[in-house]
């Protein structure tokens, strides 16, 4: 059966090209960029140009880029480097931020940071007021993600990040979600650090970029060679590099049109459900073009997914547990609390590249088919 | 149902990382059903860093699926089994009796919910590695036979599956050896094939028992007595023992060993007498509640047939009274140790026949009011 990929929030398959320049890569540039020889000069040059796409891509500085193994190392270096440089022992975060934050956050705090764990309204949205009355003399950081990976909702940044510029609060913002379906620009956005993973945006895993702010303090998570102006030790992996650029500049070129192509897809999709029938209620407003959260009464998500998947289409919904079953979503809990129907039956479509109205309609037919059934039980 | 073809019939395993249920699945696959394979995850054992024990077996789970050739899922039934079968646990046990949760979770876990989630899947069947047999009958019932392995026969858990239930079962290794199941994994490269079995009650899996009642009920030690009322020493909560029990009493001294043979709730005493066949520790009938049969029709009056009273005991020879909601099971021969709170198991020949829960024992007529 020919599957219909709809976790492209999860992970997206990498775009041709992408593939063919990663491939070309991995034959051809396999210098290190650190060497002083003719080969180590081809693998510097693709590095420093891709270097450039990264930065103009959110309006930096060529420097302020990091290149890192993805967003998890991306947001844990800024989050550990951030706390071992400032004095002060305050962070504010979010409770609807990626794990990668929350149980970095965690972690500090199971060494003496005090963590404050600013709660979301029922869209998913932050408050930068809540954000305002949370500072401290000794925040040293602020750490909220641009766009939730769960609901979609796209939060308050720009604004977050006027209330903080003025402060010597570092201000940190997890992009992986968003990175590559909103324009972003980190001189409006007032941000001192962003995350952001190849994989998300058809690039390959593995590979993703931490911005730095040039005078932004970090101290490095590895320690080694003195690549990356010593913030990141270790041979760059150049091929994967130049493969994520490809991907940013694929982004980039088509970023309207994927808008465009992503919001048609999520009325489709919501006028089958209706036509069908199919009750159902929207998870966050505010939403990235690709991610569309659904809540249908009367369903049990654990039977739903799989029923899904037999019949060849694949969503998602919460975290798998390590032993398979799902885990009710932080995100779902923290905006409509613990008991709330909505964490037993919420699944997440995510959108993205290689998908067509027509695998909408069928996707969205067959959810209204099993919706209905489940439903009658 | 049975007239579909197997690649049109939608079978759901049970699969619990375990060798049984990996063969069970492998089998199926074999003979070209549409399989898929699913792990329970009943009981929450998240350690103090944040694992849970379960993720190993599910590992297997995802390994053996993976060579079989068929897609695996996970099913949390954390809430249900907490309220059907941990409570009655807890609640048997604070009545002074010795539960059977294993009887319990396929009553109500394994044949209910999880059935009930198979079926939503659209599965035609649920299949297990349990060692027992369906047999499809003339007249359109399904009968549950012993396992072929005699010492590895499971109908003693699965006593109280009533006929719908049977009717949507498959249990594809009952109708081999555990030697033969083993070489099986072996032969098709199973990850699960030299798995040791898991031993124990689940929940508990191998930690210590005593340790893990304490943590859900009060122990209140007190004498432990022969009916005669000399003490022999102190026990740590009646709760801990059950009758026929050897093991743990910490009395010395020369001559037979000692066994429980009773228990006095309301003054809290343990009783014990010396040698393995201490009179007390005999009866001759029972009365059972809880009863359920594989048939629709269940037996009324008088029934002469076997019963087990533990799991891998050799049958006896019973005569049972069905009165009302209860059955009185009056054995051809005294038998040891029967303990309340236990299955008590039919059998006509190879079939299993139903169950029930032991309530009160007797011996010539009278009530051992400290057995049960």
């Amino acid at each position: 059966m020919k599957q219909i990929y709809l976790d492209h929030a999860a992970t997206s398959p990498m775009h041709p090209e992408v593939a063919e320049v990663f491939s070309q890569a991995l034959g051809t540039v396999y210098g290190n960029p650190s060497s002083i020889h003719g080969t180590g000069r081809v693998a510097r040059k693709a590095l420093d140009e891709a270097r450039r796409i990264f930065a103009g891509s959110i309006n930096a500085n060529d420097p302020e880029i990091v290149f890192t193994s993805g967003g998890t190392e991306a947001d844990n270096f800024a989050i550990f480097g951030t706390a071992a440089k400032k004095a002060g022992k305050h962070i504010i975060t979010s409770t609807i931020e990626h794990h990668a934050v929350l149980h970095a956050c965690e972690k500090l705090e199971s060494e003496g940071y005090d963590v404050t764990y600013l709660p979301v309204d029922e869209n998913g949205s932050v408050q930068a007021e809540d954000v305002k009355n949370a500072l401290r003399d000794d925040t040293i950081l602020v750490t909220i993600m641009l766009g939730n990976n769960e609901v979609g909702t796209v939060q308050p940044i720009a604004e977050i990040g006027e209330l903080l510029k003025d402060t010597d609060v570092v201000f940190h913002t997890d992009a992986v979600q968003a990175y590559g379906v909103l324009p972003i620009d980190v001189e409006a956005l007032h941000v001192d650090l962003l995350s952001v993973s190849a994989h998300k945006l058809n690039g390959p895993k593995g590979i993703g970029f931490l911005y730095q702010r040039k005078g932004t303090q970090l101290a490095p998570l590895l320690y080694g060679g003195e690549q990356e102006r010593k913030r990141r030790a270790g041979t760059e992996n150049v091929p994967a590099i130049m493969a994520f650029a490809k991907a940013v500049q694929i982004s980039l070129e088509t970023m309207d049109q994927k808008q465009t192509a992503y919001q048609g897809y999520k009325e489709i999709f919501k006028n089958i459900l209706r036509e069908e029938g199919v009750e159902f209620k929207e998870n966050g407003t505010n939403q990235m073009p690709h991610v569309l959260n659904l809540s249908l009464p009367g369903i049990e998500i654990e039977s739903f997914l799989v029923n899904l998947d037999l019949a060849g289409i694949s969503a998602s919904s919460g975290s798998a547990c390590t032993a398979g079953s799902i885990d009710p979503s932080h995100v779902l809990v923290a905006m409509y609390g613990e008991r709330a129907e909505e964490l037993r039956n919420s699944i997440r479509f995510s959108f993205g590249i290689g998908l067509s109205e027509e695998q909408i309609t069928e996707a969205a037919q067959k959810t209204a088919q099993i919706s209905k059934r489940l439903a009658l039980k | 149902m049975t007239a579909k073809a197997p690649q049109d019939t939608r079978v759901v395993v049970g699969m619990s990382g375990g060798v049984d249920s990996s063969v069970a699945a492998y089998l199926l696959k074999e003979q070209g059903y549409d399989v898929i394979g699913i792990f329970m995850k009943n009981w929450d054992d998240t350690d103090e860093n944040g694992v849970c024990t379960a993720t190993d077996d599910y590992e297997d789970v995802i390994r053996v699926c993976n060579q079989i050739g068929i897609p695996y899922y996970a099913v949390n039934f954390e809430k249900q089994y907490w309220d059907k079968v941990f409570t009655y646990f807890l609640e048997e046990y604070k009545a002074g009796r010795t539960p059977n949760p294993d009887v319990m979770c396929n009553k109500e876990i394994k044949f209910k919910a999880f059935l009930e989630h198979a079926l939503s899947l659209g599965a035609d069947y649920l299949a297990t590695g349990h060692y027992a047999q369906v047999a499809h009958a003339e007249n359109g019932e399904t009968k549950m036979l012993r396992g072929k392995d005699n010492n590895k026969d499971q109908t003693y858990f699965l006593n109280q599956l009533n006929q719908d239930q049977l009717s949507k079962v498959m249990f594809p290794i009952g109708h081999m050896e555990k030697k033969r199941v083993r070489e099986i994994a072996l032969e098709a490269g199973l990850a699960t094939a030299t798995k040791k079995d898991s031993t124990g009650i689940c929940f508990i899996g191998e930690r210590n028992f005593k340790e893990f009642l304490g943590q859900y009920l009060p122990a209140q030690p007190g004498s432990m007595e022969t009916l005669d009322g000399v003490k022999k020493g102190s026990h740590d909560g009646l709760m801990y023992y059950t009758i026929g029990q050897r093991q743990g009493l910490g009395i010395g001294g020369a001559g037979d060993p000692w066994f429980v043979i009773g228990k006095d709730l309301d003054k809290n005493i343990l009783y014990v007498g010396q040698n393995i066949n201490h009179d007390a520790l005999f009866s001759d009938s029972l009365s059972a509640v809880n009863l359920s049969f594989t048939s629709d029709t269940a037996p009324t009056g008088t029934l002469k047939c076997t019963a087990k009273f533990r799991y891998r005991q050799a049958d006896v020879g019973v005569t049972v009274d069905f009165k009302g909601d209860e059955a009185i099971v009056t054995f051809d021969e005294p038998v040891r140790a029967i303990t309340p709170g236990q299955a008590v198991v039919f059998y006509d020949g190879k079939e299993c026949l139903g169950g029930g829960t032991i309530d009160r024992v007797f011996k010539n007529g009278a009530r051992l009011e400290y057995v049960g």
